[in-house]
């Protein structure tokens, strides 16, 4: 059998990944190559890394059968892997939690993030606090907005949030704005990228430190339902929950299916979905599937879950759609939104917008399938942070 | 020989050191790019860097991020500056112009139309900053292909092995970022540029330009004792920016023969 093995040393995912960044953050990459490959195999930092997920996180996760909800939906069995329980209430703390540990052995004393919805500014104001760092989170002025709830939280959790004035003012520019703040202040910073995309290590880091939603999974299902199962199904933004999920079983072929935002419908051009819609460029820091005009331009996107709403995607994914390992769809808004509804209705959980794109697509799929297959969806974040918008959708203010 | 390397040469016998300004392609308005080209020249400029627009420009300070914006308000595309640098040479045949911009614009066109187009433009030299030498591998062949310089970054923080591979790569000269932050920062000390500089002359035999950060005549003929040329951006842009539409021309050319006097008080010391 053929052995899943990417990156290669330089971060390349086939055509994809590598090192895109101006000549001024390659010594601060190297540097965090380097010691990522000496702690990636470190016994101690692994240990560390693992209570901390235990304790302060409250892993493992466990895997939940949506029964009421898959009877109704008359088809195959509705699982979920409940990430929204996670500390902070998504996966992105994981992986807030092994950079901040790396950038405590690295010597830096200062953090910074990007921030879409916030749940990663969140996430990484939350581990700041928790190793005593100082923490700037990026935000698109127009996510402050949508998003005042997390931008309070992170400051109760000391974190300084910087609103971001250029650009189209969301999650792209936010990360423009980090990358521009960690080559001013190389010496000190420790830049935690919050998805499986920038520059080589981060996807491959990112990918290793959210690999354990997989490797949860597969352990939890062989020990529960004696089998792996039929389907995996993750949302796509930039695409660290999905890869997470699906990486400790790339070698197996289980099918592996992402969902991205068609957000208004493809056809409207107001959407987020780059491997479906996209076509292959260079941004952040790596070659991958963009949203982009004709002369190169990265172009607005929209999604009604603000963690879905960037142009780019990890260049793993862009691999694995190429490749054919992995299928890449899209939900629109109003689909995420029902999905969203029922999983209240039939489950009392409350999921996130991202992952109510995931859930839309398990219930178109799981009617065409028999009762004894079982979908695995990652639900990787609670919906709290989006009461605002749902009730929006709805007409209602509070 | 490039037109570039004639410059440097033309420059060495002279004792004098080259004045590069660089300016967004289509900031404040497209019409106004070619005249304004034209002036830089009149105003003792040696060879002009042209910024491609980009909706990213991500190692940009403030200044050039919004002069970037203005121009895509018109919505000039790579292939627009093209044109514009094929109407230049109509009337300039002689001052090398360098492309500098982000990967995915040329990346959207595909390197093979881009560095046919670019020669038939007259374009000289190419500067991509988010193409370092490790993904230039391909790239730079294709640039060459067409005899068109790859010019290439280097910066405070490039170790000494890595100038090496730089050294390999790059043509017409190579561009030292004086500062650790992006384009437009205030933090330049001379004496780092000067250490480091000392450093790469042992490694580099093509031309040093520093740029990022040069703000003043005092500067600018600070650098130009060090360096083989001075690249002024930020500054000129603000220029650009404050001035009325009417007065444009006349500004920058007044600021950019400022910096030429600056500079050639250096090098008339040697």
């Amino acid at each position: 059998m053929k052995v899943y093995d990417l990156p290669d040393s330089r971060g390349h995912f086939g055509p994809y990944g590598g090192t895109f960044v101006a000549e001024t953050l390659i010594s601060a990459l190297e540097d965090l190559r380097v010691q990522y490959d000496r702690y990636r195999n470190d016994a101690d930092f692994q240990a560390e890394f693992a209570y901390e997920l235990k304790h302060y996180v409250g892993r493992p996760s466990p895997i939940y059968h949506a029964k009421r909800w898959s009877a109704h939906l008359g088809g195959a069995q509705i699982l979920l892997k409940r990430e929204d329980l996670n500390h902070t209430g998504a996966h992105k703390i994981n992986n807030a939690i092994g950079q901040a540990l790396l950038a405590r052995r690295m010597g830096k004393s200062r953090v910074i993030a990007e921030t879409g919805a916030g749940q990663h500014g969140v996430a990484s104001a939350t581990v700041a606090a928790r190793y005593g760092m100082k923490c700037i989170v990026y935000m698109g002025s127009v996510d402050v907005e949508r998003q005042a709830a997390n931008v309070y939280r992170m400051k109760l959790l000391g974190a300084t949030v910087i609103p971001v004035e250029s650009g189209s003012r969301t999650l792209k520019d936010a990360l423009n704005e980090a990358m521009r703040d960690w080559v001013t202040n190389i010496t000190d910073t420790f830049y935690i990228i919050g998805t499986v995309a920038g520059p080589h290590p981060y996807p491959m880091m990112v990918r290793d430190f959210q690999a354990i939603i997989g490797r949860e999974a597969m352990a939890q299902m062989q020990e529960e339902y004696d089998r792996q199962p039929d389907a995996l199904i993750a949302c796509v933004g930039g695409g660290s929950n999905a890869i997470g999920l699906f990486y400790p079983y790339l070698d197996s072929d289980i099918r592996m299916i992402g969902v991205e935002a068609a957000g208004r419908g493809i056809e409207s051009g107001q959407h987020a979905a780059a491997l479906t819609q996209g076509r292959p460029g260079v941004l952040h820091g790596n070659r991958t599937y963009l949203i982009q005009d004709a002369n190169g331009q990265i172009i607005e996107t929209h999604s009604i879950s603000a963690g879905l709403d960037y142009p780019g995607v990890g260049p793993e994914h862009a691999w694995l759609k190429d490749s054919n390992r992995a299928e890449y769809i899209g939900i629109t808004d109003d689909q995420a939104l029902e999905a969203f509804h029922a999983l209240c209705h039939y489950e009392g959980i409350i999921p996130a917008l991202e992952s109510s794109h995931a859930l839309a697509y398990a219930a178109q799929l799981a009617p065409t399938l028999a009762r004894d297959k079982l979908l695995l969806v990652n639900l990787s974040g609670r919906g709290d942070k989006d009461m605002t918008t749902v009730a929006q959708a709805s007409d209602i203010t509070f | 020989m490039s037109r570039i390397t004639t410059v440097f040469d033309k420059l060495r016998q002279q004792n004098r050191k080259a004045l590069i300004p660089f300016i967004t392609a289509g900031d404040p308005q497209p019409a106004l790019m070619v005249p304004l080209m034209h002036e830089l020249v009149k105003a003792g400029a040696d060879i002009l860097e042209l910024g491609v627009p980009f909706s990213d420009p991500m190692a940009d300070g403030p200044t050039i991020q919004r002069s970037s914006e203005r121009a895509l308000k018109y919505g000039v595309g790579l292939k627009d500056v093209l044109s514009m640098v094929e109407e230049f040479r109509k009337d300039d045949t002689h001052t090398p112009v360098v492309l500098m911009g982000y990967a995915n614009p040329i990346e959207a066109m595909g390197y093979e139309a881009f560095t046919a187009r670019a020669k038939g433009a007259g374009i000289d030299g190419v500067l991509t900053v988010d193409y370092p030498p490790e993904e230039s591998g391909e790239w730079v062949e294709y640039l060459n292909r067409q005899q068109i310089d790859a010019i290439f970054l280097l910066s405070p923080t490039t170790p000494q092995t890595r100038v090496e591979q730089v050294a390999k790569m790059a043509q017409g000269y190579v561009y030292y970022v004086s500062l650790k932050g992006v384009t437009g920062a205030t933090n330049l000390d001379l004496r780092d540029v000067a250490d480091k500089l000392i450093q790469l002359r042992s490694r580099i035999s093509i031309p040093i330009g520093v740029g990022f950060g040069i703000r003043d005549s005092m500067t600018a003929k600070a650098v130009a004792e060090l360096a083989d040329a001075v690249v002024v951006g930020s500054r000129i842009i603000e220029e650009i920016e404050n001035s009325a539409e009417e007065n444009i021309l006349t500004n920058v050319y007044r600021l950019v023969t400022s910096l030429r006097s600056a500079i050639d008080e250096a090098g008339s010391k040697h």
